[in-house]
Protein backbone atom coordinates (compact mmCIF):
# COMPACT_ATOMS: atom_id res chain seq x y z
CA UNK A 1 0.00 0.00 0.00
CA UNK A 2 1.23 3.49 -0.71
CA UNK A 3 -0.06 6.84 0.34
CA UNK A 4 -1.14 9.27 -2.31
CA UNK A 5 -0.07 12.59 -0.82
CA UNK A 6 -0.72 16.27 -1.33
CA UNK A 7 1.97 17.13 -3.89
CA UNK A 8 4.29 20.11 -3.79
CA UNK A 9 3.55 22.17 -6.88
CA UNK A 10 6.42 24.56 -6.49
CA UNK A 11 8.69 26.10 -3.92
CA UNK A 12 5.99 28.51 -2.86
CA UNK A 13 3.33 25.92 -2.04
CA UNK A 14 2.75 24.94 1.57
CA UNK A 15 -0.79 23.56 1.39
CA UNK A 16 -3.66 22.93 -0.97
CA UNK A 17 -7.40 22.70 -0.55
CA UNK A 18 -8.84 19.42 -1.71
CA UNK A 19 -11.70 19.96 -4.18
CA UNK A 20 -12.88 16.60 -5.51
CA UNK A 21 -12.06 13.02 -6.36
CA UNK A 22 -12.35 11.97 -10.00
CA UNK A 23 -12.21 8.28 -8.97
CA UNK A 24 -13.94 6.22 -6.34
CA UNK A 25 -12.67 3.49 -4.00
CA UNK A 26 -12.04 0.24 -5.86
CA UNK A 27 -11.26 2.01 -9.15
CA UNK A 28 -8.12 1.04 -11.00
CA UNK A 29 -5.68 3.94 -11.45
CA UNK A 30 -2.69 4.12 -13.75
CA UNK A 31 0.52 6.06 -13.37
CA UNK A 32 0.04 9.54 -14.83
CA UNK A 33 -3.74 9.43 -14.57
CA UNK A 34 -5.57 12.44 -13.16
CA UNK A 35 -7.51 11.35 -10.10
CA UNK A 36 -8.17 14.49 -8.05
CA UNK A 37 -8.49 18.25 -8.20
CA UNK A 38 -6.79 20.50 -5.67
CA UNK A 39 -7.18 24.26 -5.33
CA UNK A 40 -3.88 26.09 -4.89
CA UNK A 41 -2.78 29.68 -5.05
CA UNK A 42 -2.22 29.00 -8.74
CA UNK A 43 -5.80 27.92 -9.28
CA UNK A 44 -7.48 24.53 -9.55
CA UNK A 45 -4.88 21.90 -10.48
CA UNK A 46 -5.53 18.38 -11.72
CA UNK A 47 -3.48 15.94 -9.66
CA UNK A 48 -1.88 12.93 -11.30
CA UNK A 49 -1.10 9.67 -9.57
CA UNK A 50 2.41 8.21 -9.77
CA UNK A 51 1.58 4.69 -8.72
CA UNK A 52 -0.52 2.23 -10.67
CA UNK A 53 -2.91 0.11 -8.66
CA UNK A 54 -6.29 0.19 -7.05
CA UNK A 55 -7.66 3.13 -5.16
CA UNK A 56 -8.20 1.57 -1.76
CA UNK A 57 -9.27 4.39 0.57
CA UNK A 58 -10.07 8.05 0.12
CA UNK A 59 -8.84 10.18 3.00
CA UNK A 60 -9.12 13.78 1.80
CA UNK A 61 -12.53 15.36 1.85
CA UNK A 62 -13.77 18.28 -0.24
CA UNK A 63 -12.95 21.57 1.42
CA UNK A 64 -10.07 20.22 3.53
CA UNK A 65 -6.93 22.30 3.50
CA UNK A 66 -4.00 19.90 3.67
CA UNK A 67 -0.28 20.61 4.00
CA UNK A 68 2.11 19.38 1.33
CA UNK A 69 2.86 15.72 2.04
CA UNK A 70 -0.40 14.97 3.84
CA UNK A 71 -1.95 11.65 2.78
CA UNK A 72 -5.02 12.05 0.58
CA UNK A 73 -5.67 8.40 -0.30
CA UNK A 74 -4.31 4.87 -0.05
CA UNK A 75 -3.42 3.01 -3.22
CA UNK A 76 -2.94 -0.74 -3.33
CA UNK A 77 -0.16 -1.61 -5.73
CA UNK A 78 -0.53 -4.26 -8.40
CA UNK A 79 -0.10 -7.72 -6.90
CA UNK A 80 -0.74 -6.59 -3.33
CA UNK A 81 -3.53 -8.27 -1.41
CA UNK A 82 -6.56 -6.19 -0.59
CA UNK A 83 -6.82 -5.03 2.99
CA UNK A 84 -9.01 -7.27 5.13
CA UNK A 85 -10.98 -4.22 5.95
CA UNK A 86 -10.31 -0.65 5.12
CA UNK A 87 -11.43 1.79 7.70
CA UNK A 88 -10.51 5.36 6.84
CA UNK A 89 -7.07 5.74 8.39
CA UNK A 90 -6.37 8.78 10.47
CA UNK A 91 -4.35 11.25 8.43
CA UNK A 92 -0.70 11.31 9.46
CA UNK A 93 -0.80 15.05 9.04
CA UNK A 94 -3.80 16.84 10.37
CA UNK A 95 -5.90 18.90 8.02
CA UNK A 96 -5.20 22.57 8.53
CA UNK A 97 -8.83 23.50 8.26
CA UNK A 98 -11.99 22.49 6.54
CA UNK A 99 -13.98 24.93 4.56
CA UNK A 100 -16.49 24.70 1.78
CA UNK A 101 -14.82 23.47 -1.39
CA UNK A 102 -13.76 26.33 -3.60
CA UNK A 103 -15.83 27.01 -6.66
CA UNK A 104 -14.17 25.43 -9.68
CA UNK A 105 -15.39 28.04 -12.10
CA UNK A 106 -13.91 31.53 -12.06
CA UNK A 107 -15.80 33.57 -9.52
CA UNK A 108 -18.14 36.07 -11.12
CA UNK A 109 -18.73 39.42 -9.50
CA UNK A 110 -20.66 38.64 -6.38
CA UNK A 111 -24.27 39.68 -6.45
CA UNK A 112 -26.13 39.25 -3.24
CA UNK A 113 -29.53 38.40 -4.54
CA UNK A 114 -32.04 36.53 -2.42
CA UNK A 115 -31.55 32.96 -3.54
CA UNK A 116 -34.54 30.73 -3.63
CA UNK A 117 -33.88 27.19 -2.48
CA UNK A 118 -30.84 28.00 -0.34
CA UNK A 119 -31.13 26.77 3.21
CA UNK A 120 -30.02 29.71 5.31
CA UNK A 121 -31.03 31.96 8.16
CA UNK A 122 -32.36 35.49 7.68
CA UNK A 123 -29.30 36.80 9.54
CA UNK A 124 -26.91 35.00 7.19
CA UNK A 125 -28.90 36.22 4.19
CA UNK A 126 -28.79 39.80 5.48
CA UNK A 127 -25.06 39.59 6.20
CA UNK A 128 -24.41 38.15 2.73
CA UNK A 129 -26.26 41.10 1.20
CA UNK A 130 -24.21 43.55 3.28
CA UNK A 131 -20.91 41.92 2.27
CA UNK A 132 -21.81 41.28 -1.37
CA UNK A 133 -21.47 37.51 -1.04
CA UNK A 134 -23.35 35.26 -3.43
CA UNK A 135 -25.06 32.61 -1.30
CA UNK A 136 -25.29 30.32 -4.32
CA UNK A 137 -21.50 29.90 -4.21
CA UNK A 138 -21.33 28.87 -0.57
CA UNK A 139 -21.54 25.41 0.92
CA UNK A 140 -23.18 25.57 4.30
CA UNK A 141 -21.68 24.01 7.43
CA UNK A 142 -24.83 24.43 9.53
CA UNK A 143 -27.52 21.83 10.25
CA UNK A 144 -28.60 20.05 7.05
CA UNK A 145 -26.04 22.06 5.12
CA UNK A 146 -27.54 25.41 6.02
CA UNK A 147 -25.44 28.45 5.19
CA UNK A 148 -24.67 30.17 8.47
CA UNK A 149 -23.53 33.69 9.26
CA UNK A 150 -20.10 32.21 10.03
CA UNK A 151 -19.96 30.71 6.51
CA UNK A 152 -20.71 34.14 5.09
CA UNK A 153 -18.07 35.84 7.24
CA UNK A 154 -15.50 33.20 6.27
CA UNK A 155 -16.24 33.67 2.57
CA UNK A 156 -15.87 37.43 2.95
CA UNK A 157 -12.55 37.06 4.76
CA UNK A 158 -11.05 34.61 2.27
CA UNK A 159 -8.44 36.27 0.08
CA UNK A 160 -9.40 36.60 -3.54
CA UNK A 161 -7.78 34.25 -6.02
CA UNK A 162 -5.75 37.15 -7.40
CA UNK A 163 -4.53 38.15 -3.92
CA UNK A 164 -3.61 34.55 -3.10
CA UNK A 165 -1.66 34.21 -6.33
CA UNK A 166 0.14 37.49 -5.74
CA UNK A 167 1.07 36.24 -2.28
CA UNK A 168 2.47 33.01 -3.75
CA UNK A 169 4.49 34.85 -6.39
CA UNK A 170 5.79 37.25 -3.77
CA UNK A 171 6.83 34.43 -1.46
CA UNK A 172 8.69 32.54 -4.20
CA UNK A 173 10.43 35.61 -5.54
CA UNK A 174 11.38 36.85 -2.05
CA UNK A 175 12.91 33.45 -1.34
CA UNK A 176 14.74 33.58 -4.65
CA UNK A 177 16.19 37.02 -4.02
CA UNK A 178 17.10 36.06 -0.46
CA UNK A 179 18.82 32.77 -1.25
CA UNK A 180 20.06 32.88 -4.83
CA UNK A 181 23.05 35.04 -5.75
CA UNK A 182 21.80 36.08 -9.19
CA UNK A 183 23.93 37.34 -12.02
CA UNK A 184 22.46 38.82 -15.16
CA UNK A 185 23.56 38.77 -18.79
CA UNK A 186 21.94 40.08 -21.96
CA UNK A 187 22.52 39.63 -25.65
CA UNK A 188 20.81 41.07 -28.74
CA UNK A 189 19.80 38.54 -31.38
CA UNK A 190 18.95 39.09 -35.05
CA UNK A 191 15.60 37.39 -35.43
CA UNK A 192 15.21 37.93 -39.18
CA UNK A 193 16.37 34.41 -40.13
CA UNK A 194 13.68 32.97 -37.85
CA UNK A 195 10.92 35.29 -39.01
CA UNK A 196 11.73 34.76 -42.70
CA UNK A 197 11.81 31.00 -42.27
CA UNK A 198 8.56 31.03 -40.28
CA UNK A 199 6.75 33.19 -42.85
CA UNK A 200 7.65 30.67 -45.52
CA UNK A 201 6.78 27.67 -43.31
CA UNK A 202 3.48 29.09 -42.17
CA UNK A 203 2.39 29.75 -45.76
CA UNK A 204 2.24 25.98 -46.16
CA UNK A 205 0.30 25.41 -42.97
CA UNK A 206 -3.35 25.73 -42.06
CA UNK A 207 -4.15 28.39 -39.46
CA UNK A 208 -4.33 25.87 -36.62
CA UNK A 209 -0.93 24.41 -37.55
CA UNK A 210 1.00 27.67 -37.75
CA UNK A 211 4.04 28.12 -35.59
CA UNK A 212 4.78 31.20 -33.49
CA UNK A 213 8.33 32.46 -33.14
CA UNK A 214 8.02 31.79 -29.41
CA UNK A 215 8.23 28.07 -30.15
CA UNK A 216 11.56 28.64 -31.94
CA UNK A 217 12.92 30.51 -28.92
CA UNK A 218 11.95 27.65 -26.62
CA UNK A 219 13.46 25.01 -28.86
CA UNK A 220 16.72 26.94 -29.18
CA UNK A 221 17.04 27.23 -25.38
CA UNK A 222 16.18 23.54 -24.90
CA UNK A 223 18.76 22.37 -27.46
CA UNK A 224 21.49 24.71 -26.20
CA UNK A 225 21.07 23.24 -22.71
CA UNK A 226 22.64 19.98 -23.95
CA UNK A 227 26.00 21.74 -23.86
CA UNK A 228 25.25 23.79 -20.73
CA UNK A 229 23.81 21.33 -18.23
CA UNK A 230 24.73 23.51 -15.26
CA UNK A 231 21.72 25.68 -16.05
CA UNK A 232 19.25 22.78 -16.04
CA UNK A 233 18.30 21.32 -12.68
CA UNK A 234 17.75 22.17 -9.04
CA UNK A 235 19.75 23.49 -6.14
CA UNK A 236 18.63 21.41 -3.17
CA UNK A 237 20.19 20.80 0.26
CA UNK A 238 23.27 22.82 -0.51
CA UNK A 239 24.13 21.13 -3.79
CA UNK A 240 23.26 21.35 -7.47
CA UNK A 241 21.41 18.40 -8.91
CA UNK A 242 21.47 18.50 -12.69
CA UNK A 243 18.48 17.10 -14.52
CA UNK A 244 18.93 14.54 -17.27
CA UNK A 245 15.67 15.73 -18.79
CA UNK A 246 14.90 19.19 -20.08
CA UNK A 247 11.51 20.37 -18.88
CA UNK A 248 11.04 23.99 -19.90
CA UNK A 249 8.87 26.05 -17.59
CA UNK A 250 7.01 28.58 -19.70
CA UNK A 251 5.90 31.75 -17.91
CA UNK A 252 2.31 32.46 -18.88
CA UNK A 253 0.60 35.73 -17.96
CA UNK A 254 -2.95 35.18 -16.74
CA UNK A 255 -5.89 37.31 -17.83
CA UNK A 256 -6.76 38.44 -14.31
CA UNK A 257 -3.18 39.14 -13.29
CA UNK A 258 -0.39 36.97 -12.00
CA UNK A 259 1.39 34.22 -13.85
CA UNK A 260 2.18 30.53 -13.78
CA UNK A 261 5.13 28.70 -15.32
CA UNK A 262 4.03 25.16 -16.20
CA UNK A 263 6.46 22.81 -17.91
CA UNK A 264 6.73 21.47 -21.42
CA UNK A 265 8.26 18.08 -20.73
CA UNK A 266 11.30 16.97 -22.75
CA UNK A 267 11.12 20.11 -24.85
CA UNK A 268 14.48 19.35 -26.49
CA UNK A 269 13.11 16.13 -27.98
CA UNK A 270 9.90 17.53 -29.41
CA UNK A 271 9.91 18.33 -33.13
CA UNK A 272 9.01 21.99 -33.67
CA UNK A 273 5.38 21.41 -34.78
CA UNK A 274 4.77 19.26 -31.71
CA UNK A 275 6.45 21.78 -29.46
CA UNK A 276 4.09 24.42 -30.85
CA UNK A 277 1.08 22.17 -30.19
CA UNK A 278 2.32 21.58 -26.64
CA UNK A 279 2.91 25.30 -26.10
CA UNK A 280 -0.55 26.27 -27.34
CA UNK A 281 -2.19 23.58 -25.25
CA UNK A 282 -0.25 24.62 -22.17
CA UNK A 283 -0.98 28.34 -22.52
CA UNK A 284 -4.67 27.70 -23.15
CA UNK A 285 -4.98 25.43 -20.12
CA UNK A 286 -3.00 27.84 -17.95
CA UNK A 287 -5.47 30.59 -18.84
CA UNK A 288 -8.68 28.59 -18.92
CA UNK A 289 -8.07 25.84 -16.37
CA UNK A 290 -6.81 22.27 -16.46
CA UNK A 291 -3.11 22.42 -15.54
CA UNK A 292 -1.73 19.17 -14.15
CA UNK A 293 0.38 18.67 -11.07
CA UNK A 294 3.40 17.34 -12.98
CA UNK A 295 3.41 20.44 -15.16
CA UNK A 296 3.75 22.69 -12.13
CA UNK A 297 6.32 20.62 -10.30
CA UNK A 298 8.74 19.46 -12.97
CA UNK A 299 10.29 22.53 -14.64
CA UNK A 300 14.07 22.34 -14.71
CA UNK A 301 14.55 25.87 -16.07
CA UNK A 302 12.10 28.65 -16.91
CA UNK A 303 11.75 30.76 -20.05
CA UNK A 304 9.82 34.00 -19.94
CA UNK A 305 8.96 36.17 -22.90
CA UNK A 306 7.37 39.60 -22.91
CA UNK A 307 5.89 39.02 -26.35
CA UNK A 308 5.16 41.78 -28.79
CA UNK A 309 3.77 44.39 -26.46
CA UNK A 310 6.16 44.28 -23.55
CA UNK A 311 9.44 46.00 -22.80
CA UNK A 312 12.66 45.81 -24.78
CA UNK A 313 14.45 43.60 -22.28
CA UNK A 314 13.97 42.04 -18.88
CA UNK A 315 15.96 40.84 -15.90
CA UNK A 316 14.06 37.78 -14.71
CA UNK A 317 14.12 36.28 -11.23
CA UNK A 318 15.01 32.60 -10.88
CA UNK A 319 12.22 30.33 -9.67
CA UNK A 320 13.70 28.22 -6.87
CA UNK A 321 14.93 25.54 -6.66
CA UNK A 322 15.81 26.06 -10.33
CA UNK A 323 19.16 27.68 -11.07
CA UNK A 324 18.51 29.73 -14.20
CA UNK A 325 15.84 31.61 -16.07
CA UNK A 326 15.95 32.76 -19.67
CA UNK A 327 14.12 35.91 -20.78
CA UNK A 328 13.18 37.41 -24.11
CA UNK A 329 12.07 41.00 -24.62
CA UNK A 330 9.86 42.30 -27.39
CA UNK A 331 10.97 42.20 -31.01
CA UNK A 332 12.06 45.62 -32.26
CA UNK A 333 13.18 47.07 -35.60
CA UNK A 334 16.81 48.01 -35.09
CA UNK A 335 19.82 48.98 -37.23
CA UNK A 336 22.12 45.97 -37.56
CA UNK A 337 25.51 45.68 -39.20
CA UNK A 338 25.79 42.89 -41.78
CA UNK A 339 29.04 42.59 -43.75
CA UNK A 340 29.98 46.17 -42.92
CA UNK A 341 26.61 47.60 -43.94
CA UNK A 342 23.89 48.88 -41.65
CA UNK A 343 20.59 47.20 -42.41
CA UNK A 344 17.21 47.15 -40.63
CA UNK A 345 16.58 43.95 -38.71
CA UNK A 346 14.11 42.52 -36.25
CA UNK A 347 16.09 42.26 -33.05
CA UNK A 348 15.21 40.56 -29.78
CA UNK A 349 16.99 40.96 -26.48
CA UNK A 350 17.71 37.68 -24.73
CA UNK A 351 18.69 37.69 -21.08
CA UNK A 352 19.84 35.10 -18.63
CA UNK A 353 19.71 35.12 -14.86
CA UNK A 354 22.02 32.49 -13.42
CA UNK A 355 22.73 31.19 -9.94
CA UNK A 356 26.30 31.96 -8.90
CA UNK A 357 26.32 28.95 -6.57
CA UNK A 358 26.23 26.79 -9.69
CA UNK A 359 27.57 28.73 -12.68
CA UNK A 360 29.34 31.91 -13.59
CA UNK A 361 28.97 34.68 -16.12
CA UNK A 362 31.51 33.25 -18.53
CA UNK A 363 29.52 30.06 -19.05
CA UNK A 364 26.28 32.03 -18.98
CA UNK A 365 27.54 34.20 -21.81
CA UNK A 366 28.47 31.14 -23.83
CA UNK A 367 25.02 29.70 -23.21
CA UNK A 368 23.37 32.93 -24.40
CA UNK A 369 25.41 33.08 -27.58
CA UNK A 370 24.76 29.40 -28.24
CA UNK A 371 21.03 30.16 -28.23
CA UNK A 372 21.64 33.13 -30.55
CA UNK A 373 23.57 30.93 -32.98
CA UNK A 374 20.81 28.35 -33.03
CA UNK A 375 18.29 31.02 -33.91
CA UNK A 376 20.33 31.89 -37.01
CA UNK A 377 19.54 28.43 -38.41
CA UNK A 378 15.84 27.94 -37.65
CA UNK A 379 15.54 25.11 -40.15
CA UNK A 380 17.77 23.02 -37.87
CA UNK A 381 15.59 23.50 -34.79
CA UNK B 1 -23.24 37.35 -44.13
CA UNK B 2 -24.14 41.02 -43.93
CA UNK B 3 -22.06 43.51 -42.03
CA UNK B 4 -24.02 43.08 -38.80
CA UNK B 5 -23.60 39.31 -38.93
CA UNK B 6 -19.91 39.65 -39.72
CA UNK B 7 -19.43 41.94 -36.73
CA UNK B 8 -21.25 39.47 -34.48
CA UNK B 9 -18.98 36.70 -35.79
CA UNK B 10 -15.87 38.78 -35.11
CA UNK B 11 -17.01 39.61 -31.57
CA UNK B 12 -17.83 35.98 -30.88
CA UNK B 13 -14.34 34.94 -32.03
CA UNK B 14 -12.85 37.63 -29.80
CA UNK B 15 -14.98 36.54 -26.85
CA UNK B 16 -13.64 33.02 -27.26
CA UNK B 17 -10.22 34.32 -26.18
CA UNK B 18 -11.41 37.16 -23.95
CA UNK B 19 -14.47 35.77 -22.14
CA UNK B 20 -14.93 38.96 -20.12
CA UNK B 21 -15.07 41.07 -23.31
CA UNK B 22 -17.14 44.21 -22.83
CA UNK B 23 -18.13 45.50 -26.24
CA UNK B 24 -19.14 48.87 -24.79
CA UNK B 25 -15.52 49.53 -23.84
CA UNK B 26 -14.01 48.34 -27.09
CA UNK B 27 -13.21 50.93 -29.78
CA UNK B 28 -13.97 48.97 -32.97
CA UNK B 29 -11.68 51.07 -35.14
CA UNK B 30 -8.66 50.63 -32.86
CA UNK B 31 -6.25 47.75 -32.49
CA UNK B 32 -7.91 45.35 -30.06
CA UNK B 33 -4.67 43.58 -29.25
CA UNK B 34 -3.55 46.68 -27.42
CA UNK B 35 -6.96 47.40 -25.92
CA UNK B 36 -7.47 43.87 -24.63
CA UNK B 37 -3.82 42.97 -24.02
CA UNK B 38 -4.00 40.01 -26.38
CA UNK B 39 -0.69 38.24 -26.94
CA UNK B 40 0.40 36.28 -30.00
CA UNK B 41 -1.01 32.98 -28.67
CA UNK B 42 -4.47 34.37 -28.01
CA UNK B 43 -4.36 36.23 -31.33
CA UNK B 44 -3.66 32.90 -33.03
CA UNK B 45 -6.62 31.41 -31.12
CA UNK B 46 -8.75 34.31 -32.35
CA UNK B 47 -7.71 33.72 -35.96
CA UNK B 48 -8.42 30.00 -35.61
CA UNK B 49 -11.90 30.75 -34.20
CA UNK B 50 -12.56 33.26 -36.97
CA UNK B 51 -11.47 30.87 -39.72
CA UNK B 52 -13.60 28.09 -38.23
CA UNK B 53 -16.67 30.36 -38.16
CA UNK B 54 -16.26 31.86 -41.63
CA UNK B 55 -14.49 28.99 -43.46
CA UNK B 56 -12.05 31.62 -44.72
CA UNK B 57 -8.35 30.73 -44.51
CA UNK B 58 -6.60 33.95 -43.47
CA UNK B 59 -2.92 34.04 -44.45
CA UNK B 60 -0.43 35.19 -41.85
CA UNK B 61 0.54 38.12 -44.08
CA UNK B 62 -2.96 39.54 -43.60
CA UNK B 63 -2.91 39.45 -39.79
CA UNK B 64 -2.28 43.19 -39.54
CA UNK B 65 -5.57 43.79 -41.43
CA UNK B 66 -7.60 41.94 -38.83
CA UNK B 67 -6.25 43.50 -35.66
CA UNK B 68 -9.34 45.68 -35.12
CA UNK B 69 -13.03 44.80 -35.17
CA UNK B 70 -13.77 47.19 -38.05
CA UNK B 71 -10.70 46.02 -39.93
CA UNK B 72 -11.71 42.38 -39.60
CA UNK B 73 -15.29 43.07 -40.72
CA UNK B 74 -14.01 44.97 -43.77
CA UNK B 75 -11.52 42.20 -44.54
CA UNK B 76 -14.16 39.48 -44.35
CA UNK B 77 -16.67 41.53 -46.37
CA UNK B 78 -14.09 42.08 -49.09
CA UNK B 79 -13.25 38.39 -49.10
CA UNK B 80 -16.96 37.53 -49.45
CA UNK B 81 -17.32 39.99 -52.33
CA UNK B 82 -14.32 38.49 -54.11
CA UNK B 83 -15.60 34.98 -53.58
CA UNK B 84 -19.08 35.79 -54.90
CA UNK B 85 -17.57 37.53 -57.98
CA UNK B 86 -15.62 34.43 -58.98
Amino acid sequence: MVEFRMPSLGADMEAGTFVEWLKKPGDRVSRGEIIAVVETQKGAIEIEVFQSGTLETLIAKPGQKLPVGAPMAIIRGDGEAAAAFAPPPAPAVKALETRPPPAKAPVAPALATPSAGIHTSPAARRRAAELGIDLQKLVGTGPDGAVTSADVERAAAAPSAAAAMRQAIGAAMARSKREIPHYYLAHSIDLDPCLRWLASENEKRSVAERILYGALLLKAVALALHDYPEFNGYYVDGAFRPSAQIHLGVAVALPKGGLVAPAIHDADRLPLPQLMVALRDLVNRARRGGLRSSELADSTITVTSLGEQGAESLFPVIYPPQVAIFGFGMVLDRPWVVDGTVVPRHVISASLAGDHRVSDGHRGGRFLTAVAQMLQKPEAL
Amino acid sequence: MNEKELKATVLKALASVVPELDEAHLAPEKNFREQLDIDSMDFLNYVIALCAATKIEIPEADYRKIASVDGTVAYLAQHQKRSSAT
